[in-house]
């Protein structure tokens, strides 16, 4: 085995890890009985599954020769900052509107 | 002759500034350094008034080590959470839990809620009108006051020693 089919087994790799995260987290999305629980799916999918696929593409476009390429990492930059930003707003919108929740969940949102 | 606060007043915006136009760019000509050397010292100049509060660096190698920490509690708690999400939802015990803040710096207040959504399991919902307490939603919650003191130890004293006495 040499050096190239050793790298496009490790793209390959993270390439298929970041999709089942991303699945994963879509799936969540789906089964998940409230919504407040249903925002946990695509705020994780987001970090491990975007970020597994990042590090491959970055992996793949810096080994094809054409030199390092690192301006995928903006695209996990802008996640991180955007993500619980979004996740946030949500939240907070879900509450004004007292969407339903389901009955074991402990404690109480805010009426503010 | 300015004061470096007036002349320079977010170096470490600045250099993020920095690092993102590199990286938008791809290049590390001459040229588009120098660019983005002006660009990183523009921008934060020209939004001081919007930042009334700007929040000071005061340990970055702390911070360092905060983000390994928070990168590798994202990899291990993304599989917990697959690991719910694929398992049957009845079992769930989703909870709201209010987490008493000490961090008193806007910024940083911000950094750790965002901290607390990326790390699976828990959303950050909602903040106090007093800045005081924070509304977390868990997925699965066995014992709130051991996500508290979990979030208190990994996440708010290292960005309390970042951040510390930023308040002025």
């Amino acid at each position: 085995m040499n050096d190239t089919t050793w790298i496009e087994w490790l793209v390959a790799a993270l390439i298929l890890i970041g999709s089942v995260f991303a699945l994963i987290g879509s799936i969540g999305l789906l089964k998940l009985p409230d919504f407040f629980m249903r925002l946990h799916g695509p705020t994780k999918a987001t970090t491990l599954g975007v970020g597994a696929l990042v590090i491959g593409s970055l992996i793949h476009f810096s080994t094809k020769g054409d030199g390092l390429s690192m301006h995928e990492l903006l695209i996990t930059i802008f996640l991180f900052i955007t993500a619980p930003t979004s996740a946030n707003l949500m939240a907070q919108a879900a509450m004004h509107l007292q969407l339903k929740r389901v009955k074991q969940t402990k404690g109480e949102p805010w009426q503010q | 002759m300015m004061r470096p606060r007036a002349f320079l007043p977010h170096p470490w915006l600045s250099l993020f500034l920095l690092i993102v136009w590199q990286l938008i760019m791809n290049d590390l000509g001459a040229g588009t350094l120098i660019m983005g050397a002006v660009t990183a010292w523009l921008i934060p100049l020209m939004t001081n008034p919007f930042w009334p509060n700007p929040p000071t660096l005061h340990k970055p190698l702390v911070l360092f080590r905060f983000t390994c920490t928070v990168l590798l509690d994202i990899v291990t708690a993304n599989i917990e959470v697959a690991k719910l999400i694929l398992g049957p939802s009845r079992v769930l015990r989703p909870a709201f839990v209010e987490y008493p803040l000490e961090l008193t710096n806007d910024f940083a207040i911000s950094v750790l809620a965002s901290t607390v959504s990326l790390t699976p399991g828990t959303v950050s919902s909602d903040i106090s009108d007093d800045r005081k307490t924070l509304l977390i939603h868990g997925l699965d919650v066995a014992d709130a006051q051991e996500l508290i003191d979990n979030i208190k130890q990994r996440y708010e004293n290292p960005l309390k020693e970042v951040f510390e006495c930023s308040t002025t």
